[in-house]
């Protein structure tokens, strides 16, 4: 077993094998006082949070404080550190860091890890590089002009000298770190790793089966649990018998949950817990549970009825919370008219490793070990759940299977922390597939309207959309009835268009299941719904969609919808960095529709579809050709073009646009979570189904080539997918699909 | 006492007869190179070989392996040599790496059955293997890579 390591900031060293003798560099997070530390020795280490450690063996260890879950960011994040360090990869030892604030924010979720830490990772790189450098200096007694860090070593070419890292690294550490604005950063033409196909730190264990991911922890005396939980949110437990559950073998005990008030936030669901030798008897055991619910509120919600109330709230009008000129005005003095409405249905995350975590209460501390993307808010919800100090809870971040939102929660790690402490054994709760489908967080149902009315040259010059989905906000406060400006930031309040006219609208939406993020979040439908309705527009005015999409984006400028009304978030990041920028939408359109040569004839049945989005500041345009033939449609080719700003690891941007690519289609084509009498009515991978290989299609990547700050990567490639699909599926058959999945319209 | 061979030595296991191998691999034995992903053999992370053949070990009993051969990822090679690791690593296959010990224990049976693999024989073989992160072109790349390297068309 290679278990990943994690790494408290005082193991840190332990575990990298230095001494006081090592370079062991930290900063702070954006946001607070530059702080760099000097430091020597593990008690002034206390005040820091990212390291990177040179022992005096050479090794170079860096920890990454962000959790991996395929994007390939504990490669990504040390190649950024390396690259400046001018180390040898091949003594880079990566660390996983436990939850712990001093490191900023950990919540690996909305595509912000390279996007937020990338200048850090090159301040720690190149803060240490010139410190060792200074070491050369001063013990060769030369100016610093004169030497030079190069492989690993410093040089003095004049002499020909050299010495290595780890024979510099103790008289580095007794220097007084550099200013950072006296850091001097390599220029791209010199990037060694930045912007290199560096393969992933985990590939040979994972090649191995040598990998520890959440559900592989394993413990002396661990209790393996197993939970039945309430079939309605908001159900509880009238009654339990346990006789036959306990009578299984390897079953040892059967212990029913606490129960939580809503709102649902992170808390654990109402249920009972079998605790056995192995998962086998727990799931065995569990089966013989008898178990009466407690009604709830939730319990008449059924998610078709809940869909055609959604349809209808649309076509009336909601709450305007951008507008531009009198879109209603502009209506009435259109030459011509079209609207459209569509839906998507609730969706889950289906990661392939289910929710799992295990946990340990010893003398007052409680340690987890988790596939979480979150671990300070385990760290957090576990702290305030079981009445103890946050600093009584350790939090290891193990790999994960798979994420996509799923694991931002840390329900699934109280549930483990509340059964270790009253067994006072470890305890792993493992989550079935039926769990992890019947008792998620799920991406928002959703239904929209829009409409546009054009004028005698047949220019759109009124726009006007609606959109309607239960809160995320909901989750948390019970209360919030209509989407959140945070939800409507993503793809629905920051429409690009060129418009006289605009009214972006809102309508009420309450909740009655648990509402969450999933891979780019209401980018999903706002991205298929926009992306769709361009398409038909392009067919009403005989525009090649193209055209028709560069026609709407118009001429090449920074769009801010905050003088129209709206409160924008741009993904948390200043729209003077990362301004919604037309002409790189434009760019990465033209790229994939140039590439894909979308407006070449087809063979019959057959017909390419595009879309265009921006979500986490980065530029995503897909093409996908399909054949619909005998009511059969089979998807033959995709292509993407991705504007992401700088990118740190070009193979995993493409494996991370290859996979957006096949998520995308999978919700597309598949994707449903129905609700009946407030229950999912579905259960596993025969009625939640994912795509397999036999329909997934060639995939072709473009990155554009950009020196503007990094953009998101895990998400971006999502949104566009949707659309391109229903448009290709259209132009090949006449069919038009507004409402997804494409598996009730078609055989896929 | 169950007893069958587990990566090319003898194996005995106190279990239960209808555990399925999944759990008498990860849980009994603690070889976690083997996923659960479904349960129901709809997912295909728990590929396992049974005498040579892919079988999805979540739904197999471990009594169906008496007396017969098991392997799994852990007992492919000693240092990921084999073929498929190769071509695995190559093609920079994994993302989050969990489907991965199914998709190569797949793609090796596959490989024994038919050394010269085309599209659609991939597709058929491997369409039980699922990946939530969307690496089947690669797969489908590498398993074309590791035919060449053991004999039969690159």
């Amino acid at each position: 077993m290679n278990p990943i390591k994690n790494a408290s900031r005082r193991e840190f060293l332990k575990l990298a094998g230095v001494g006081s003798g090592a370079l062991v560099l930290g900063t702070v997070m954006p946001g607070w006082a530059p702080a760099w530390a000097e430091s020597k020795t593990a008690e002034s280490l206390s005040e820091m949070n990212l390291f990177v450690s040179i022992g005096s063996d050479d090794q170079v260890h860096i920890i990454c404080h962000r959790s991996e879950m395929g994007q390939g960011i504990r490669t990504g994040l040390p190649q950024v550190v390396a690259d400046e360090l001018m180390a040898d990869w091949n003594k880079v030892n990566v660390i996983q860091g436990l939850a712990n604030e001093a490191y900023g924010s950990q919540n690996t979720d909305g595509s912000r890890s390279v996007r937020r830490f990338y200048q850090t990772m090159r301040e720690m790189g190149a803060m240490a590089r010139t410190m060792l450098e200074q070491a050369a200096a001063q013990q060769w007694k030369v100016s610093q002009d004169e030497v030079q860090a190069r492989d690993h070593q410093v040089w003095h070419t004049a002499s020909d000298r050299h010495l290595s890292y780890g024979e510099l690294a103790e008289k580095a550490a007794t220097l007084s770190a550099p200013e950072k604005d006296a850091l001097v950063y390599k220029s791209k033409a010199d990037f060694s790793y930045i912007g290199k196909d560096v393969a992933i730190v985990d590939l040979e264990d994972m090649l191995s089966g040598n990998t520890e991911f959440g559900i592989d922890i394993q413990m002396p005396d661990m209790l393996y649990a197993s939970i039945e939980r309430a079939p309605v949110l908001g159900a509880n437990i009238d009654s339990v018998d346990d006789t036959q559950a306990k009578k299984v073998s390897g079953v040892v005990d059967v212990i029913t949950m606490p129960q939580f008030s809503l709102p649902a936030a992170f808390k654990p669901l109402a249920g009972v817990a079998v605790l056995a030798s192995n998962t086998w008897a727990a799931t065995q055991g569990r089966k013989k549970l008898k178990i009466s619910w407690t009604d709830s509120e939730h319990a008449s919600h059924d998610s078709a009825k809940y869909l055609d109330t959604l349809k209808q709230r649309v076509q009336n009008r909601g709450k305007v919370i951008r507008s531009i000129g009198d879109a209603y005005t502009g209506m009435m003095n259109a030459v011509q008219t079209h609207s459209a409405s569509y839906s998507l249905p609730y969706l889950i995350h289906a990661p392939m490793e289910p929710p799992a975590a295990t946990a340990v209460f010893k003398d007052g501390l409680m340690e987890i070990w988790a596939c979480t993307q979150t671990p300070q808010s385990t760290q957090s919800t576990v702290a305030q759940i079981l009445e103890l100090e946050k600093d009584q809870v350790k939090v290891n971040v193990t790999l994960l299977g798979g994420g996509f939102g799923r694991k931002s929660k840390p329900d699934f790690s109280v549930e483990a922390a509340l059964l270790a402490k009253q067994t006072g054994k470890p305890v792993k709760v493992t989550w079935s597939r039926e769990d992890e489908i019947q008792h998620g967080y799920y991406h928002a149902i959703s239904a929209q309207y829009y409409e546009a009315g054009m004028d005698d040259t047949g220019r759109v010059t009124s726009w006007l959309q609606r959109t309607a989905f239960p809160s995320i906000s909901w989750t948390f406060d019970g209360k919030t009835d209509a989407p959140s400006d945070g939800e409507l930031s993503l793809g629905f309040g920051d429409l690009p268009f060129a418009l006289d006219n605009l009214s972006c609208e809102t309508q009420t939406a309450e909740g009655h299941i648990r509402i969450g993020w999933v891979r780019s979040v209401s980018n999903i439908q706002h991205g298929f719904a926009i992306g769709s309705f361009v398409d038909e527009l392009a067919d009403k005015l005989g525009r090649e969609p193209r055209q028709m999409w560069l026609e709407l984006l118009g001429s090449d400028r920074h769009v801010d919808p905050e003088p129209e009304g709206f409160k924008y978030g741009n993904y948390g990041d200043p729209k003077e960095k990362f301004p919604i920028d037309t002409a790189r939408l434009k760019k990465v359109l033209n790229l994939v529709a140039d590439k894909a040569n979308v407006e070449q004839q087809t063979a019959a049945n057959e017909a390419w579809g595009i879309s265009v989005h921006r979500s986490f500041v980065s530029y995503t345009a897909v093409a996908t050709k399909v054949r619909v033939k005998e009511g059969k449609l089979k998807v033959l080719e995709m292509h993407c073009a991705i504007d992401a700003g700088t990118i740190v690891n070009p193979d995993r941007v493409r494996s991370q646009m290859e996979g957006s690519m096949i998520f995308g289609l999978s919700l597309a084509m598949l994707g449903e979570i129905s609700v009946e009498e407030g229950a999912v009515k579905q259960s596993n991978f025969h009625d939640y189904p994912i795509l397999r290989m036999h329909q997934s299609p060639p995939i072709s990547v473009y990155i554009v080539e950009s020196d503007a700050p990094p953009g998101g990567v895990g998400e971006p490639g999502v949104p566009p997918v949707a659309a391109s699909l229903a448009n290709a599926i259209f132009r090949a058959s006449g069919k038009r699909i507004r409402d997804l999945p494409v598996n009730k319209h078609l055989e896929v | 006492m169950i007893e069958f061979t587990l990566n090319g030595k003898v194996q005995k296991v106190e279990a239960d007869a209808d555990m399925p191998l999944l759990w008498v691999l990860r849980d009994v034995l603690h070889m976690t190179g083997t996923k659960y992903g479904c349960g129901m053999a709809m997912c295909g992370a728990c590929t396992v070989h049974l005498d040579g053949d892919a079988i999805r070990s979540c739904t197999t009993p471990v009594s169906a392996a008496a007396g017969k051969s098991v392997s799994t990822i852990e007992g492919l090679s000693e240092d990921t040599s084999h073929p498929v690791q190769q071509a695995w690593r190559e093609h920079n296959v994994p993302q989050c790496g969990y489907c991965q010990s199914g998709q190569i224990m797949s793609a090796v049976a596959l490989l024994d059955s038919n050394p010269e693999p085309d599209d659609a024989a991939i597709d058929e073989f491997m369409q039980g293997n699922l990946c939530r992160c969307g690496t089947y072109p690669r797969i489908k790349a590498a398993i074309k890579t590791a035919a060449g390297k053991m004999g039969g068309k690159a």
